[in-house]
């Protein structure tokens, strides 16, 4: 919750302007031009009587409560005994780590699955982000033949059906070998990964200004030196975000990896979870299962925790062109 | 933009030439992701429209002779899906489109609804902004076991409703609870984009309207939704494709093979799993055909705008200026 603290000193700010006139408020506005939001939202409060802040809060909870509650409920079940892992308390009475230890039982391999999700997600966000950061900048700031088509090739790419090139890259890896094996699922997921990783990167290089290569270049620097001395330690914040977006992606792919595999050794999480069988045959291992779930997402939730705000900004960026 | 960089940069050199040496460069940029995307992507497409013309190798029914490889059956697997191996395809074709209908519909609705109560919220932007990314971050198949978890016959759906519904079953309970969980998971995802669409309208036009008298109703209508929409469009659109190749969700949630669930993707898959590749190929081609026949319609009717090359455009946009105007990054954020 690192950026938790931003957050509160605007708000700070804020609710001390909140009772003070709308021209005051004007003012606090044009001053705090840099969130965009403000403006529209202190204005439209006008009106706001008791009963609408009273409305409005009531829809902020609810938001939290719709996003949050069925993730908690996974996360109480997770902790229960199997003896009752039915019970409807809210919360694990008595707490139990039963389900965390079935979990890493060696008979699961879910330890392996997590390398290797780790694996084919690394790899994967890495090339990705290699291949694809030159791409952006040449989409951002070049002009060139062909890059309308480009640009709506990667888009067009990037809301591909991913069955379409499971089934013949299937047949192919079959002839070469390359099932179970790391490469089979890291080559297909390519297919997704890097028009994400495009797309996201070159609307961050647009947003970067102009006059720091022409500065750079007026000082004799050529167009590479420039991307790769001056532009590109500058982009880090945005490829750090384009890394994390794109990682998460990764992460959570599940039909290339299901297709490509059938030995517990290569299966990435996602796949061992969804054939999770538990330690006793004939019940359905739901704790377990919770608990799987809770171990996967926890990764992704400190991600998304500590860098809220730059994946907010960049989804929004690579979405809404 | 890059027109004022050209103009600006040329320096000694003539812009003829340094027109050239950008395009060059660019060429060289530009080749691995080229490269890569012809890899994964042309060259699967094309096999697989070529694989799409093979059928199943073994006994010929003609000849009575068992065939090593596979037999070359024209357009047979394409006509297939009119003909009695059809009704399982069919099946796919329109619970795919009932799901992706459903829930984008809901999606949008929920998704605008969110994002105008964060744009007002001024208290607890921040653990707003964390929770509506949990959702967005859970990956499918994990959020598809916890709506199994939930949906069980003796699990907390069934408590919280004091009904007994056999979620599982197959049926429109099942396709109930597909529906639920991907608008559970997606609904936050417009939220945030059109709350980023939302930030953008300057709040004198709602000033102005306010004057005139315009009630919140009439300021929704008249201001809002039409200078959101194409964030809002984008949003949608970028849904619509997702939903018709939902996978996970179904397959992890009520199991593959299941008829009220089964989707085209789903379809492929199992046919491709169980060496049928040739009608698999067939299958992938008409959803692949299907995907873009949806994104052009609805890029042509609506007019949403994807791909948006600065160097292309009439003219500034409310977006493009706002963009040109600098904005520190971040402001984006709820």
């Amino acid at each position: 919750m690192a950026s938790a603290r931003p957050a509160a000193g605007e708000r700070g700010t804020v609710t001390a302007l909140d009772r003070t006139s709308p021209a005051a408020r004007a003012g606090a506005d044009a001053g705090g031009g840099a969130t965009t939001s403000r403006p529209s939202r202190s204005g439209r409060r006008r009106g706001g009587s008791r009963r609408s802040t009273a409305t409005l809060y009531a829809g902020v909870g609810f938001i939290v409560l719709y996003c949050l509650a069925p993730y908690y409920w996974m996360v109480v079940s997770s902790f229960r005994r199997t003896s009752d892992i039915f019970s409807l308390s809210p919360i694990p009475r008595p707490f139990s780590w039963e389900n965390y230890a079935a979990v890493f039982d060696p008979s699961q391999s879910f330890g392996r699955a997590l390398v290797n999700s780790v694996v084919v997600a690394g790899t994967t966000t890495v090339v990705a982000l290699l291949i694809g950061i030159t791409t952006s900048y040449a989409l951002a700031r070049l002009r060139f033949r062909f890059k309308r088509a480009l640009l709506a090739m990667i888009i067009a790419t990037s809301m591909f059906p991913q069955v379409a090139i499971v089934v013949p890259l299937l047949k192919l890896f079959t002839g070469l070998g390359w099932i179970n094996t790391y490469q089979a699922m890291i080559v297909p997921s390519l297919s997704f990964a890097l028009p994400l990783a495009v797309w996201t990167l070159t609307t961050f290089f647009r947003q970067m200004p102009v006059e720091l290569e022409q500065a750079a270049m007026v000082d004799g620097c050529t167009r590479w030196q420039a991307f790769r001395r001056i532009i590109l330690p500058l982009a880090a914040p945005g490829v750090f975000t384009t890394t994390i977006i794109t990682f998460i992606g990764a992460w959570n792919e599940f039909l290339i990896a299901l297709s490509m595999t059938n030995s517990p050794d290569y299966q990435t999480a996602p796949v061992a979870i969804s054939k999770f069988s538990g330690a006793a045959a004939f019940v359905a291992p739901f704790g377990s299962q919770m608990a799987a779930g809770v171990i996967v997402t926890i990764p992704l939730l400190v991600l998304v925790l500590v860098f809220q705000r730059r994946i907010v900004a960049g989804l929004a960026a690579g979405a809404v062109k | 933009m890059s027109t004022v960089a050209e103009g600006a940069v040329g320096g000694k050199r003539p812009k003829a030439a340094q027109r050239l040496a950008d395009s060059r460069f660019a060429a060289v940029l530009v080749s691995p992701t080229v490269l890569v995307l012809v890899l994964v992507i042309v060259y699967p497409v094309v096999a697989a429209v070529i694989d799409s013309t093979y059928g199943v190798a073994g006994l010929d029914e003609e000849t009575g002779f068992v065939s090593e490889s596979e037999p070359f059956v024209g357009l047979g697997n394409y006509t297939a899906i009119f003909g009695e191996a059809g009704e399982r395809f069919w099946n796919a074709f329109v619970n795919t489109t009932f799901f992706t209908v459903a829930s984008v519909s809901l999606e949008t609705v929920i998704g605008v609804v969110m994002a105008l109560v964060m744009n007002q919220a001024l208290r607890g932007r921040g653990i707003v902004r964390a929770s509506i990314l949990v959702p967005w971050a859970i990956p499918t198949v994990v959020s598809a076991l916890l709506w199994k978890w939930i949906f069980n016959t003796d699990g907390v759906a069934n408590a919280v409703l004091g009904t007994n519904v056999l979620w599982s079953a197959g049926g429109l309970a099942s396709q109930v609870t597909i529906i639920v969980a991907d608008v559970w998971k997606t609904a936050p995802f417009i939220g945030l984009l059109v709350l980023a669409g939302l930030q953008l309208i300057p709040e004198e036009v709602y000033e102005a309207a306010r004057m005139d008298g315009a009630g919140a109703w009439r300021r929704f209508v008249a201001i809002t939704l039409p200078l959101v929409r194409p964030a809002l469009l984008v949003a949608v659109l970028f849904r619509m494709l997702d939903a018709l190749r939902m996978f996970d969700l179904p397959y992890v949630l009520i199991g593959p093979r299941k008829e009220s669930v089964e989707t085209l993707a789903m379809l492929v898959q199992d046919q491709a799993s169980n060496v049928r590749y040739g009608a698999a190929a067939a299958y992938a081609v008409i959803l692949f055909l299907y995907v873009f026949a949806v994104a052009f319609a609805f890029v042509g009717l609506l007019g949403a705008s994807v791909v948006d090359d600065e160097d292309a455009q009439p003219g500034p946009g409310l977006l493009e200026r706002w963009r040109r105007r600098g904005r520190p990054r971040g402001s984006v954020a709820p």
